[in-house]
């Protein structure tokens, strides 16, 4: 479980030593902003409603969005992160595939299309349905900047990690200034754009991505005669031939499972508990919900979900077959001496395969992968400050439209501040926790309110607050208390421990695992339960309401006004 | 939404009191809660094989291709399958009925 790192994250970076042409690279990511940005002026620029700027009006079709959410889920972890996963570790980098893909069914399943038909701007808008506003939403919105949040800072230090690697930048300065950039022109597609410019960002993203991906991978078979089980051989013979004895005694372990989480009782629970925030959180990622609201009806959210299962399933094949490729191509001796480590699986198979046009191409998209996350992430924060806690928390639900998106894109600038310069301080940091945390709280405080408001009649006011609080506490808390924080043993090279305060003299870690879903995810449910159970709150014509408007689609279109 | 300001004529209390909403409701958890179960059981079934049984997960069918690679390439397949025979139920069997309920209750038929 070290491992969400490598996943996720580009901790701790060695001085640079670039591969390929970093002029190429940065000649390549300039040119995709300049088109995008073009694009975002030319489909999206000028004044905008509320509901323009949260939700583009709801005036994507079903494909469109499916494509878009690929590019919002297909985060620079998931292409850079899982390929490393599985150069290094092979069969277990693929666990996390799995995770990632079957939570889609939960938003197919229960989540998308009642959500769609309930709620309009924000995620607060299902939860606060028929509960008391101002509460309800107060709590969702705390939980929901919680979330983006930590998704947005692990982001941010990504890009920090991933300019070493590709522009061959290694001074202190030089990575800031790109953090800064990348924060700069991600805010103003934002303002610019809104959430149709950054939907497009989004799509623009997602064709590339898998293109290059699925090139990659059909060069890499061609290889192999088309045949997996000779690439399997070619990445386990590599592996053997490693100077690391250790790794060379375990490349037999390729093509099996428990390379890394088989070592002892807690890392296996551990891995329990990070597939459970795996596939429960993915459903309570508010910037995933607030992609259901840019199609304009639940037929359309269902067709969204079923074009993003798709496409990242077939995404996640493909880097099984990229991993096992860099794993073959380039070696792990290669791939854990380049800066960022497993994260450069990808771009130096690239470099392997095509030289440095490959490489200045998948850098490139790299880059714009972390700038269509940040955009998409933005656009749901600053939705929450201005919608709920604003407008409805702040203003009582009294303010004119205009404020409210002058109020979203004052937000918008500050979240954007909020990513540079924490961007700038957790660069260094082991992101890890960042994200287990994003999916874990998600797991843990959305999701449970999400499916009881959906599906449970029974449920009010007093269970929302105690599901969302308690996951919320629950979660953060117990990742506070694990290793992740403090009191991992020592790297002996270095003397420096892997947790985030690497101070090994300093451990308060009482919580034995790196993930809290298997002990949060149960007290966020249980505590709805009991909460609700402990309130004679009843609101029976908003529970019709919902529950008629959620299955049937009644009301859902722009000229409704509640 | 509800103009109507008599207590008791909501018309969406009207319509989920009707047996066709009734039914529309046991339709809809019908079939996406066990379809939910199943998903789930497989996608944990997987993962605790995978941790705590390897033995059975990484014995090689053929060549390096394991019994554990075939699990994990099923869960693609049932993914996929879940997601094609979800959309094909919901466009056929769900959304008549749930278009059905729509309208009557624009026309305030209960």
């Amino acid at each position: 479980m070290a491992t969400i790192a490598s996943l996720t994250g580009f901790a701790a970076l060695p001085a640079a030593t670039a591969v390929g042409s970093p002029a190429l690279n940065i000649g390549i990511f300039i040119a995709f902003v300049a088109v995008t940005l073009a694009i975002v002026i030319k489909v999206a620029s000028g004044k905008k409603s509320a509901e323009e700027y949260y939700t583009a009006a709801g005036a994507f079709s079903g494909r469109q969005n499916g494509i878009a959410i690929a590019g919002d889920y297909l985060s620079a972890a998931s292409f850079l992160g899982i390929a490393g996963a599985i150069a290094l570790t092979g069969l277990d980098g693929f666990l996390y595939s799995i995770g990632f893909l079957v939570a889609w069914l939960v938003a197919l399943l229960l989540v998308a299309e009642l959500m769609r038909n309930t709620g309009r701007f924000t995620m607060a808008d299902v939860l606060s349905y028929r509960l008391q506003q101002r509460p309800v939403r107060l709590a969702t919105a705390i939980s929901v900047l919680c979330v983006s949040l930590f998704y947005l800072l692990a982001q941010m230090a990504g890009a920090g990690g991933l300019v070493s690697l590709l522009l061959g930048v290694s001074g202190e300065l030089a990575q800031n200034l790109v953090i800064g950039v990348v924060g700069v022109v991600m805010i103003a597609y934002v303002l610019i754009g809104g959430m149709k410019g950054t939907t497009w960002v989004q799509i623009i993203k997602a064709v590339l991505l898998i293109a290059a991906t699925a090139i990659m991978t059909v060069w890499v078979l061609g290889k192999y005669g088309f045949s997996l089980n000779g690439l399997f051989n070619a990445a386990v013979d590599k592996t053997a031939s490693s100077s690391a004895e250790k790794t060379a005694a375990a490349a037999e372990k390729l093509t099996t499972y428990g390379m890394k989480y088989g070592k002892d009782t807690v890392t296996k629970i551990d891995f329990i508990s990070l597939s459970m925030a795996l596939v429960l959180g993915t459903a309570g990622l508010p910037h995933v919900l607030q992609r259901f609201y840019t199609v304009p009806t639940s037929k359309q959210a269902r067709k969204s979900v079923e074009w993003a299962i798709w496409l990242i399933g077939g995404f996640y094949l493909l880097t099984l077959v990229v991993g096992f490729g860099a794993a073959a191509l380039v070696g792990p001796d290669a791939i854990t001496a380049a800066p960022g480590k497993a994260n450069s699986a990808a771009p130096l198979l690239a470099y392997a395969l095509g030289g440095s046009p490959l490489l200045g191409i998948v850098s490139g998209i790299a880059f714009a992968t972390i700038l269509a996350v940040v955009a998409g992430l933005t656009i749901v924060t600053s939705a929450t400050v201005a919608h709920d806690i604003y407008k409805e928390v702040i203003k009582k639900g009294q303010a004119s439209q205009e404020t409210e998106v002058k109020v979203a894109r004052y937000a918008a600038l500050a979240v954007g501040a909020v990513a540079i310069f924490g961007g700038m301080l957790a660069k260094s940091q082991n992101i890890a926790f960042l994200v287990a945390l994003a999916f874990a709280v998600a797991a843990s405080a959305n999701l449970p309110t999400i499916l009881y408001s959906l599906f449970w009649k029974g449920f009010n006011t007093k269970g929302a607050l105690w599901s969302i609080y308690g996951g919320l506490i629950s979660s953060i808390g117990l990742i506070i208390f694990s290793p992740v924080v403090s009191g991992k043993a020592a790297d002996p090279k270095t003397g420096l421990s892997p947790s985030m305060i690497t101070n090994p003299a300093i451990d308060f870690h009482w919580f034995p695992l790196d993930n809290p879903g298997l002990i949060s995810i149960p007290i966020g449910f249980f505590l709805g339960w009991l909460g609700s159970k402990l309130s004679k709150e009843y609101n029976e014509q908003k529970y019709a309401e919902m529950e008629v408007r959620s299955l049937t689609g009644h009301g859902v279109g722009p000229a409704l006004d509640h | 939404m509800s103009n109507d300001a008599r207590p008791g004529a909501d018309p969406y209390t009207a319509l989920q009191a009707t047996p066709e909403f009734q039914d529309l409701r046991k339709k809809f958890r019908g079939f996406v809660f066990p379809m939910t179960a199943f998903f789930l059981a497989w996608y944990f079934l997987y993962v605790l094989l995978s941790i705590f049984a390897p033995g059975f997960m990484n014995t090689h069918v053929f060549g390096r291709v394991s019994v554990g690679l075939i699990f994990g390439f099923l869960q693609f397949v049932t993914t996929f399958a879940i997601t094609f025979i979800y959309a094909r139920w919901a466009n056929k069997t769900f959304d008549p009925a749930a278009d059905a309920a729509a309208a009557r209750l624009e026309s305030k038929e209960f």
